[in-house]
């Protein structure tokens, strides 16, 4: 460790530049990292209120709060934000901060397009948001778009918004190039693919999907624009065109994404979990080869989202054989995760709570998957909000629970300072309170009928909409105490050691607290 | 994977290559999803999913009818967005057996002043039936025009193939009729109308 912080005293040009030009100029990937992470926790917010608007007005059966249409604004933008805004940046922000540290590289292989990835965001979202302000009000179409309720029937701001979905595909586009070109050029000598950190291995896979799949957006964006303004067909059967065709080309996207949302936080959970349990991941190898064969087969199963529209019976089944089957890789990830617990020496900081919960709760959603990719029963639950609840239970507690218990876990390594325990466990179970109050009800609403995307509701949903929107606002008020933990952290806090986590594996616990601004410049020797 | 490691070119030289192979996926993704356009209206032309029935039938071979079943055909018409024909078949339904071709008729006219073009767009269900459904002579397969206050009988030749699964008894053929607009701009722009009129 002192022959690595040795290097760096040679460096002449250390240290960040000053003001505002470093964040607007800085190539550095912990800068980057920061900045990623930071504009994710903002969007989050933002996401989160507009998810508390949807459930104030949901409290009670009847409109109280905001009209039909406002209200559709608020699911549309609500989703769009969480996936395209909060979670994804989330990781690139921790691809951009560890990445580089796990395979001891001095920065990501193409510093200046990294720059130029993130600061498309914040203008992509800025034109999406902007939207909501437009004349006609923002896209109100759900965050999936169905054509032809987003070219014929949609807003005028609809062209925004695929202006937007453009400017941060390209962004993601070139967010994925950097973690292949970092992982494939850059790893330190004696590092081979198979002695990769698990976050690193999940990165670089989750990279593959994001160029297979963010193109495929691009063009169906595209096509709408084309159709809204061009006078094409694509989408409108009155010019020849099919808007079932829309839905097989946006699943064919919408599928890898919903990986591409949860595969580095199975990377991270595979960090935490051995660190806090004190023994090797179990597994290694099939870790790998699972996470492979899920996002395989993430390219077969997207038309088990569209049973409803007439899929033929061999088509369904198909679909639903395959989706079935991804229960396969994900179950072996589960039992690594648990042998990896099995008789270890066990302790229960912040990171680890949340990756228990992870495992946990990440199954339940996996098994409402599982309900759903029964083509005959999907009928029922289709639309209803049995799907929100699936769906939630796998973003929240997997995908922004992965977040969190990533950024406990390396908080000490960005900052130099260990955060407050106390508030940190606090923060975790009122999150999992609250976010199991929000969104278990869901699935006795959506099995008794309740159709998502709706204002109103019949007066028997109303008590399980209630708690639901208690356990809504009890884990939003909650996410305040982060900031203010992650705030608390940065600021001061106990010092903390180079590797604060005794059971802790990897390059970048070789690395001093808060890790310098240049490192590996010299590459670390991996045996 | 691991000649990876092996033989390592310059990193400069490796990471212009990544791009390189990078950006000529995400260029071929972009493609292929376009691609999907043409590849899903063959898909469905091939296996007759989503209603669609394919384009004018040469008859072959087989001409024989199997008088031993009967089919019911019925018929269905309805206006696009904004289309305001009177559109409707003058038979609700009829009985045919498989093999013999008929002929039925729709009945449009245009009651606006103005003269008009409208295109029919076909689906029949069940979808399982698609491929056994041939039309040798349709309206469907031409836009048709009507000057203001016009009207017209307008012809539908088909045959229920011999090979139709047995367990169908009955298939149901649904006709929609979008406005066009204009006779002279109908070729060039064939959807503007119905969508700034919704917009």
């Amino acid at each position: 460790m002192s022959a690595v912080a040795g290097t760096h005293a040679q460096d002449h040009h250390h240290g960040p530049a000053r003001g505002i030009s470093r964040w607007l100029l800085t190539t550095n990937h912990k800068d980057i990292g920061s900045m990623y992470l930071i504009f994710s926790f903002t969007m989050f917010l933002l996401g989160g209120t507009m998810a508390m608007v949807i459930r104030a007005e949901l409290f009670q059966p009847g409109l109280q709060i905001v009209q039909p249409e406002f209200f559709n604004q608020m699911t549309t933008m609500h989703g769009l934000i969480m996936v395209f805004g909060a979670v994804m940046p989330a990781f690139v922000g921790l691809a951009n901060w560890m990445v580089p540290l796990m395979i001891g590289a001095p920065d990501m292989a193409l510093p200046r397009m990294n720059n130029w990835s993130f600061w498309l965001l914040p203008c992509a979202f800025l034109i999406l948001v902007s939207t909501l302000f437009m004349e006609g009000g923002a896209p109100n179409f759900g965050w999936t778009f169905y054509a032809p309720l987003s070219t014929t029937y949609g807003p005028p701001s609809t062209t925004f918004f695929i202006f937007a979905i453009h400017i941060m595909g390209v962004s993601s586009i070139m967010g994925a190039i950097n973690v292949i070109a970092t992982v494939l050029n850059m790893r330190a000598p004696g590092m081979t693919l198979m002695k990769m950190p698990m976050f690193v291995w999940t990165w670089l896979i989750t990279a593959f999907l994001l160029i297979a799949v963010m193109p495929v957006l691009a063009g169906v964006v595209t096509m709408m624009l084309m159709d809204i303004n061009f006078g094409t067909s694509f989408f409108n059967a009155a010019g020849g065109g099919d808007p079932v065709l829309f839905q097989h080309v946006f699943w064919f996207f919408g599928h890898p994404e919903v990986y591409i949302m949860i595969l580095p936080a199975f990377g991270a959970i595979s960090h935490i979990i051995p660190a806090f349990s004190r023994k090797k991941l179990f597994g290694y190898a099939s870790m790998v080869y699972a996470v492979g064969a899920i996002a395989l087969l993430s390219f077969l199963v997207w038309a088990h989202h569209m049973f409803t529209v007439g899929v033929p019976v061999a088509g369904q089944l198909f679909f639903m054989y395959a989706t079935l089957l991804i229960a396969v890789p994900t179950g072996v990830k589960v039992f690594n995760w648990v042998a990896t617990m099995f008789r270890g020496s066990l302790t229960f900081e912040a990171p680890m709570l949340f990756a228990i919960a992870f495992v946990i709760l990440f199954t339940i959603g996996g098994f409402s998957g599982l309900m759903l990719a029964i083509a005959p029963a999907d009928f029922q639950y289709h639309d209803t909000y049995f799907v929100v609840a699936h769906f939630h239970y796998v973003l929240v507690p997997g995908a922004i629970f992965g977040i969190f218990a990533s950024a406990y876990f390396w908080l000490p390594k960005w900052t130099g300072h260990m955060y407050d325990e106390t508030l940190a466990k606090t923060h975790f179970w009122l999150s999992f309170v609250g976010m199991n109050l929000a969104f278990f009800p869901m699935h006795f609403l959506g099995l008794a009928g309740m159709p998502r995307r709706i204002p109103d509701y019949a007066l028997q949903f109303a008590d399980f909409n209630m708690v639901s929107s208690v356990g809504a606002f009890m884990f939003g008020a909650t996410q305040l105490l982060f900031l203010l933990i992650v705030v608390k952290c940065v600021k001061g806090g106990e010092k903390a050691a180079a590797k604060p986590w005794d059971g802790a594996e990897g390059l970048e616990w070789t690395l001093p607290s808060p890790a310098p601004y240049h490192t590996f410049s010299t590459p670390p020797e991996v045996k | 994977m691991a000649e990876q490691q092996a033989s390592k070119p310059t990193p400069q030289r490796s990471n212009t290559r990544v791009i390189g192979w990078c950006v000529a996926s995400v260029i071929g993704m972009f493609a292929f999803g376009f691609a999907m356009v043409p590849l899903y209206d063959v898909f469905c032309d091939i296996t007759g999913i989503n209603g669609k029935t394919s384009g004018r039938y040469e008859s072959t071979e087989r001409t024989a009818a199997d008088m031993t079943r009967t089919i019911k055909v019925q018929f269905l018409a309805q206006n696009g967005p904004g289309m305001p024909w009177v559109f409707r078949p003058v038979e609700r339904s009829v009985e045919v057996h498989p093999g013999e071709a008929t002929t039925v008729n729709f009945y449009a006219e245009n009651p606006t002043d103005k003269d008009m073009v409208g295109q029919a767009v076909p689906s029949l269900s069940p979808s399982e039936g698609t491929l056994y459904f041939h039309k040798t002579e349709c309206f469907c397969f031409n836009q048709q025009p009507l000057s203001a206050g016009e009207n017209t009988h307008m012809p539908l030749v088909f045959i229920v193939d011999q090979d139709l699964p047995s367990h169908i008894t009955k298939l149901t053929l649904s006709y929609t009729l979008y406005d066009q607009g204009e006779p002279q701009a109908a070729v060039t722009s064939t959807t503007n109308t119905t969508i700034i009129d919704n917009g």
